[in-house]
């Protein structure tokens, strides 16, 4: 029925030793726990060893899925998609959640702080894909719409400057890409 | 990475720092009850919640009672004006969603979501509407289908997308609801927001999937305006594809509607949607290569990209292309080869094989060694791909087996896992046959192998398969020494297989019996019962003197013949046999054969990777049969099956009943095996019998039939007519069939059959029999050498007009598939662009005649193709009737 449009299977977001921070299945082909868990761990040491800390995302195809995933310290970024999929699009999904992520820890991504702030990387995820669907990928939207929603009024205004330079950054940074390639 | 020395601490005990270390699930629901608090502290609920959303997020899971509870006290907290809590609330719900057989639970939550729908706040809206379609049943979803619709054309992107992307949800599931929102779908396609257009564009595309004038005119008319996000475009690209897919060609101009527009995505700026572009184009059937060429130059571009995705995508399509179109994709080869190095294994791989389908011969050397050095430092999986390909690269090139043979004993030598030894074995396997020249360095290599084998099971493989190889070489008392040092040194298993091979090069070569009579009396000795019983057996049937038959083939029959009884079938009689005085009856095991459960359709949607690359297995289909037909009396007297055609499928994709057919060809008989399958759980057919009309096939006449028993849901079985013609002839006809059986209805809960059966029938598409079927593919090593030996006696040319062709390759084709012969040296394809062509096919025809053919093809302006015809074999009547089956062809 939706082959025609993309879906997104999984997004894992594990720590340095493969256990989960926070992960969200979007389709049956994982029925149970268990089976979540050796789909992780496998991923996880089939993609350890491999260089996934410079600037673009990295890609891998095993059992028949697409997996493209992202590191950076102690967390390990995953987009999983069947293997008839834009490996473009996954990948565009994976840096809507990685920037994202970025930009709600204040660029202090570790396990830590991802752990003190998990409903904020929840609430991402939330935000990201619907049942599969991809509901945003501008890292920017997704961030704002996970972090304003939390009204810790404490934080409100220094968040939303945050955002705001962060938007700079992320700018200055696409802009680099694009000059880059 | 150094870490700051304050933190040496910190590290040691990290886990001090989880905010959720030593959390357990009891504590957790206990402070859930914060949330019955009259005085609710929002931030105090927020942390509970994301409490409970860890625990299910690491796997934990609620009893009923505990989630009901969870769920009543979670609604309550909608009474707070905090925008952060009702967040945490919405995800909540949406983690423990009540099914709606909870009726309580929607009800409650339903009410406040609604209020939300109806909200100021867009968040509120948003989610809400998200939520509510989760949980909502059909009548449910009429009450507020007034405000989805408005939702859908809401002026907030965020609104509209969420009630967008919860209508293709519910489609799957309330679709006659959603079909009427399509004039609000329509309006949001034509939304500015970049978003909200790409759901509107998937929902309305699935809401009108099933009318196909509906879908071309939304992709014209898309086509035509602005698509606004790369999301939106790769979906309208797929659209096209599926519009262009139903269409087929303009057949006057050659020209497909809408590539023009695939084409003008290969400029796209962003890259997501040129591979999407280029992939389009590829797998478009029937591509030419003038489509071809612009998107393969923009994939040859991304090979160099500096972003592994890109990389991995543009060789993972070419890959693909390679299988079909080989000579289009040699232009990327350069770059291909410089990928072999890439650090992502995965990219190297994909490269690797696709170089291996377009390298032509003289690059097959140089080939070998970049990927020597490449082995030693990839995963197992990986070095399966390569060696697969290898192994069809060699079928490719039968003149290179020396170099490519070499290497795959070098690899064999290699620290390795089980299965990628068995790919590697299997493939040596193949070689040795269908390459006759590879046989003996083959054997040789495998020798050498099992001298240090850890698999107990490769060995046995192994050893049986030199019991059948060995003797028929030339200097079978070669291979003895390695086979008798197994006897010495392996466990048992290794030990008894080894024993039996003894026993074959024993009784099928004369000369070495008696030496094998002194080995095998060394084993009587052995620790293990079966070893000794083995050995026992065979000294006794081989010295004559045993009550089995009288001549010395009846031994060997005994002894070494095919098991004439199912496997399955002679298990369960074994299993049921009980010891007594009777013995146990081998004749009495029903040799029937059971129908064997589809394993490929019932395995869930898991495919193969798709870079493995598809080649024969290690058992041939042909061994299968000529078991199966052996089994059955009627048919056992027909003498050696020459060939057995590709099943054709006699019924048209998911209909109640699924036939297809597998032609056995024999010298004077033809027999069609029909595979039938009964997709209906509540039948069980019986007596299922395909009755062939044969009044336009005069030559045929049918001498027998066996009827399938039964034929219960789902377990596939063969029923199978046998027809008589003249002796050593290729003759032709036309079969209509009809499937005839006993229906029964069967109780889906208990799974019986009522007794009373209705007979009825069911028409099958027809079948033909034609010349190619009576031709065997057979590859010759050196065309040149086998066409000069065989001599100009009985050749025959002559020239024919084929009118006018799509392309030369297309004509080439054609006539390959008229004569069913096999193409060589790679002949098959036909560089683009060019205006002549010699292909160069081999064959045995039926009566076990080689056969050699050399087409010479020539196209001018118009495409009118002439082709030039000469056959070389061993009998000139052969040669006429290649001759005439291209003439009536």
């Amino acid at each position: 029925m939706q082959d025609t449009c993309p879906t997104i299977k999984n997004i894992l977001l594990l720590d340095s030793e493969g256990k989960r921070v926070a992960v969200k299945y979007y389709t049956d082909d994982w029925p149970t726990n268990a089976v979540k868990l050796a789909y992780e761990k496998s991923v996880f040491t089939k993609t350890q060893k491999t260089n996934a800390r410079t600037e673009g995302a990295e890609i891998a195809m095993f059992d028949g899925y697409i997996v493209v995933y992202k590191f950076i310290q102690d967390l390990h970024f995953f987009v999983t998609g069947g293997d008839n999929e834009n490996e473009l699009i996954l990948a565009t999904v994976l840096q809507g959640f990685f920037d994202a992520v970025g930009i709600i820890l204040r660029n202090n991504v570790d396990k830590r702080t991802a752990l003190e702030n998990l409903d904020l990387i929840l609430l991402c995820l939330d935000e990201i894909v619907d049942g599969g669907i991809i509901l945003e990928t501008e890292a920017n939207v997704i961030a704002e719409k996970s972090v304003s929603s939390s009204g810790l009024a404490d934080g409100m205004s220094s968040l939303s400057e945050q955002t705001i330079s962060q938007a700079l950054a992320t700018a200055r940074e696409h802009l680099a890409r694009s000059l880059l390639k | 990475m150094a870490q700051p020395l304050v933190k040496k601490d910190d590290d040691q005990e990290d886990e001090e720092y989880s905010p959720f270390l030593g959390i357990e699930k009891g504590s957790v629901l206990q402070e859930a009850r914060v949330f019955n608090d009259p005085q609710l502290d929002a931030r105090r609920c927020s942390q509970v919640i994301t409490k409970l959303l860890y625990l299910l997020n690491q796997g934990e899971t609620f009893t009923k009672i505990e989630a009901t509870e969870v769920f009543f006290a979670v609604t309550k907290l909608f009474q707070s004006k905090d925008t952060g809590l009702r967040r945490m609330v919405y995800l909540m719900i949406k983690e423990i969603s009540p099914s709606s057989d909870e009726v309580m639970q929607v009800i409650i939550v339903t009410s406040s979501l609604m209020k939300d729908m109806n909200s100021k706040t867009d968040m509120y809206r948003a989610n809400a509407i998200r939520v509510l379609c989760r949980i909502t049943d059909g009548t449910l979803l009429t009450q507020i289908e007034r405000y989805l619709k408005q939702a859908i054309v809401d002026k907030n992107p965020v609104v509209a997308s969420a009630a967008l992307v919860s209508g293709i949800h519910l489609l799957q599931t309330n679709p006659e609801i959603v079909k009427r929102w399509s004039n609000e779908v329509q309006e949001a396609v034509q939304s500015r927001a970049a978003l909200v257009q790409f759901h509107a564009l998937a929902l309305l595309h699935q809401i009108r999937q099933n009318d196909r004038l509906a879908v071309s005119k939304l992709v014209s008319s898309l086509t035509r305006g602005s698509v606004r996000s790369s999301l939106a475009q790769c979906l309208l690209i797929r659209y096209t594809s599926q519009v262009i897919r139903e269409s087929g060609t303009n057949s006057q101009s050659g020209d497909r509607p809408f590539f023009d527009h695939l084409e003008a995505c290969l400029r796209h700026k962003a890259d997501m949607v040129i591979i999407e572009a280029a992939r389009a184009i590829t797998e478009l059937s029937g591509v030419t290569s003038r489509e071809l060429t612009p998107a393969i130059t923009v994939l040859q571009l991304f090979l160099s990209s500096s972003k592994p995705v890109i990389r991995f995508a543009a060789v993972r399509t070419l890959n693909k292309v390679a299988m079909t179109h080989p000579l289009a994709v040699t232009n990327c080869n350069i770059d291909m080869e410089s990928l072999i190095s890439d650090q992502n294994r995965s990219i190297a791989t994909l490269a690797i094989t696709t170089l291996l389908k377009t390298g032509n011969e003289s690059s097959v050397d140089r080939l070998m060694k970049q990927i020597s050095n490449f082995m030693s430092d990839i995963a197992d999986e990986f070095k399966i791909v390569v060696v697969e390909a290898i192994r069809s690269l060699c079928l490719k090139f039968p003149l290179k087996h020396r170099s490519l043979m070499n290497f795959l004993s070098n690899i064999l030598r290699e620290e390795g896992g089980f299965e990628y030894k068995k790919a590697i074995i299997d493939s040596i396997v193949i070689l040795i046959r269908d390459i006759p020249e590879a046989k003996e360095p083959g054997l040789f290599h495998l020798c050498e192998f099992i001298e240090d084998c850890e698999f107990t099971y490769l060995s046995t493989q192994i050893l049986h398969f030199l019991g059948k190889e060995g003797p028929k070489t030339s200097d079978p008392s070669k291979y003895i020494r390695y086979i008798y040092n197994r006897v010495i040194l392996e466990n048992a298993t290794v030990r008894a297989a080894a024993v039996s091979t003894l026993a074959k090069f024993g009784s099928m070569v004369e000369l070495l019996k008696p030496r094998i009579f002194v080995l095998l009396r060394r084993c009587l000795f052995d620790t293990d019962d079966e070893v000794r019983d083995r050995a026992t057996l065979y000294i006794n049937m081989l010295a004559g003197d045993s009550s089995v038959g009288k001549t010395d083939k009846d031994v060997k029959e005994f002894l070494f013949g095919p098991l004439d009884v199912p496997l399955a079938n002679l298990e369960t009689s074994l299993q049921s046999y009980e010891s007594s005085e009777e013995p146990f009856d081998i004749s009495a095991v029903p040799k029937e054969v059971k129908p064997q459960p589809l394993t490929e359709k019932k395995a869930p949607g898991k495919k193969p990777p798709s870079f493995a690359v598809s080649a024969n297995g290690p058992t041939s289909p042909v061994d299968a049969y000529e078991k199966l037909l052996s089994s059955i009396p009627e048919i056992s007297n027909y003498g050696q099956l020459f060939k057995s055609s590709t099943p054709v499928e006699l019924t048209e994709a998911e209909t109640e009943y699924a036939v297809n057919v597998v032609k056995h060809i024999f010298n004077g008989h033809v027999v069609f095996q029909f595979n039938c399958t009964n997709t209906i759980p509540e039948q069980l057919l019986e007596n299922v019998i395909v009755t062939v009309d044969t009044s336009e096939a005069e030559e045929f006449a049918e001498v027998a039939s066996k009827p399938l028993k039964t034929l219960p849901y789902d377990s596939p079985g063969q029923t199978f007519v046998a027809f008589e013609k003249p002796d050593g002839l290729p003759s032709n006809g036309r079969f209509s069939n009809m499937l005839k059986f006993i229906v029964k209805e069967v109780d889906p809960s208990t799974g019986e059959a009522e007794e009373d059966g209705v007979d009825d029938e069911y028409q099958l598409e027809d079948l033909e029999v034609t010349a190619a079927d009576y031709m065997l593919k057979v590859p010759v090593l050196n065309f040149k050498n086998a066409w000069d030996s065989m001599g100009p006696d009985c050749e025959r040319v002559d020239e024919y007009g084929l009118g006018v062709r799509e392309s030369l390759g297309e004509a080439v084709s054609a006539v390959i598939n008229i004569l069913g012969m096999q193409p060589c040296e790679g002949t098959d394809v036909v560089p683009n662009n060019s205006r002549s062509h010699t292909c160069l096919l081999s064959g045995v025809f039926i009566g076990n005649v080689k056969v050699l053919v050399r087409l010479s093809f020539g196209i001018d302006g118009p495409k009118q193709v002439a082709m030039k015809l000469a056959v070389r074999s061993e009998d000139a009547a052969i040669s006429d009737a290649i001759h005439e089956i291209v003439a009536n062809g």
